[in-house]
């Protein structure tokens, strides 16, 4: 059966010529780049060259750019680098509510370690309104986080209005562009940040190398101790094959953006147009304001991962926000926190649309997906209304 | 992740549906928590000789109700409330540790039904006692709240 992948934020596939660049280091190019010998300053090299690659992307210096493992590191690094190395200003850091679990988990972490931390409300569309950031800084204020685009709902956010807040209060502003980088323009200098996260695997790259945009000459303590690469700012060996294939996956991401947005966006304003035909189905997220490929619904009276399963069956990949297909049984957080009510999140489906996807998958996907709606409604005891299920009590799985 | 008997009752699910002259419906779970369940059951000469399900669930959730129904059809009302979570996960070939709580609710929601089968004939169960009891106490507390 042909696979047709609809979870490009999930993780892209990596592309031949990316993996073609990365091959000698996995194989005779194995050196460490701190060696002084030529096996070793041949690796220092391509690191360096993938740096200026990388840098070129978002618009950066390639001194500002930190390689780390993932963007869940860039993140952690972010928020406690900046929280730790500015205490001395204050002890208050602001977030959104709609961040990605390592700007959150970093949040809960720093307020139990003595921070204050305010999670900013977001409107139904999931967006940060200026406004609420303005009435959120206190004098202890000294990082804000923000994330780019959402993951889940696709809700690009206002970051130059938001980032110019920061500077006025002279707070330093970091933006998690883990699923934004290489899928819309991300130029740190257009946006006005002082910290960047981005994870080569959202640009078709390798899992494993990811990047902190740091601006020049702003102090971040380390989240990794140890020797001195990456400036003594993250130590550990180098990953050097999976840093030369973010270099390569960066390049490719910056020569083919435009090309690539105009192409998903076509796929996915004709996905969104023929699923919400179907009655009782949603659009979630910012209608206008999202990524170019991304297509977020709730589906009224069924759950996501009963969807997820049967659209597998079908070949068609796709992701979800419910409880159910969580490991955790928690509904997404982000839906929660938009005003969606807990039962309508549990019908949370995701599309994520890639270079590879044709017009052909999308018709393909329209003509099974309908189907596979009425067959779970078909099944549900809901499929002519919710009722009153606030009565029912809380939601404790029983052991 | 799944085995291939729950694939099977979830890609085919039996006896989807409700009976309209049942003799006992049992519903258990919250949309709001992801499942809810809804058995009915059809009784004659103390044999379950029918059973059909509603779920709003996960695919497990609708595999253990299709295999509940199954496993119930044929057998006594005594026999019946002997199915708990760990048979029905049983015949489905095992269920992942996160989704054993819907084949819980599988059980409890058949388990209700049966109650309210005996409650509409006025058979009353040591068991059956105590759960109405438990459902009389939430009443009053919710009552004292408002």
């Amino acid at each position: 059966m042909k696979i047709r992948y609809f979870d490009h934020v999930a993780t892209n596939p990596l592309r031949e010529e990316i993996l073609e660049a990365m091959l000698p280091y996995l194989k005779e190019e194995f050196g460490n780049p701190l060696s002084p010998y030529e096996l070793g300053t041949r690796a220092r090299t391509a690191i360096e060259e993938a740096r200026e690659k990388v840098a070129s992307l978002i618009g950066a210096k390639p001194s500002a750019v930190i390689f780390t493992s993932s963007g869940a590191e860039a993140n952690n690094f972010a928020l406690r680098g900046i929280a730790l190395a500015r205490q001395n200003k204050g002890k208050h850091i602001i977030v959104s509510r709609v961040e990605h679990h390592s700007v959150l988990n970093s949040a809960r972490f720093l307020e139990k370690s003595g921070f204050t931390v305010t999670f900013l409300p977001v409107d139904k569309h999931g967006m940060v309104e200026p406004d609420t950031l303005k009435k959120a800084i206190t004098k202890e204020t000294t990082l804000v986080s923000i994330i780019h685009a959402s993951p889940e709902v696709g809700t690009i956010q206002p970051i130059k209005e938001l980032s110019a807040i920061a500077k006025e209060n002279d707070i330093i502003f970091h933006t998690d562009a883990v699923a934004s980088a290489g899928n819309i323009p991300v130029d740190v200098n257009e946006l006005g940040v002082d910290l960047l996260s981005l994870a080569a695997h959202q640009f078709y790259g390798p899992k494993g190398a990811a990047a902190l945009y740091v601006r020049p000459g702003l102090r971040i303590v380390p989240l990794i101790y140890g020797g001195i690469q990456e400036n003594g700012r993250r130590a550990g060996t180098e990953n050097v094959p999976a840093i030369v294939g973010m270099g390569k996956a960066a390049q490719m991401a910056k020569a083919e953006l435009p090309e690539k947005m105009k192409h998903v966006k076509k796929l996915r304003d004709k996905l969104i147009e023929g699923i919400t035909k179907v009655e009782n189905v949603y659009l979630t997220g910012h209608p206008t304001e999202r990524l170019p490929g991304h297509a977020s619904f709730c589906v009224e009276f069924i759950e996501g991962e009963a969807m997820l399963l049967m659209l597998a069956a079908k070949g068609i990949y796709a992701a979800s926000g419910s409880a159910c297909s969580s490991k955790a049984l928690k509904a997404s957080p982000v839906l929660l926190s938009m005003g969606i009510p807990a039962s309508l999140a549990q019908g949370s489906i995701v599309f994520t649309l890639g270079s590879e996807n044709s017009e052909e998958d999308i018709d393909y996907l329209l003509s099974e997906f309908p189907q596979i709606i009425s067959r779970l409604r078909e099944i549900s005891p809901y499929a002519g209304g919710w009722g009153n299920t606030e009565e029912k009590g809380q939601c404790i799985p029983k052991k | 992740m799944y085995s291939k008997e729950v694939m099977d009752h979830f890609m085919n699910p039996r006896n989807v549906g409700e009976i309209p002259d049942a003799d006992g419906v049992g519903e258990e779970g919250n949309p709001t928590c992801g499942d809810v369940m809804k058995i009915s059951i059809k009784v004659k000469d103390g044999k379950i000789i029918d059973a059909k399900f509603k779920t709003f669930g996960c695919g497990a959730a609708i595999a253990v109700s299709s295999m509940v129904t199954e496993m119930v059809k044929g057998k006594t009302i005594e026999e019946a409330l002997s199915i708990s979570k760990e048979t029905v996960a049983e015949a489905l070939g095992g269920l992942p540790a996160q989704k054993m709580h819907c084949s819980n609710l599988g059980a409890d929601a058949l388990r209700r039904a049966i109650e309210d089968y005996k409650s509409k004939q006025g058979i009353q169960t040591p068991k059956a006692a105590k759960t109405k009891k438990k459902k009389a106490k939430t009443v009053k507390k919710t009552r004292k709240g408002t």
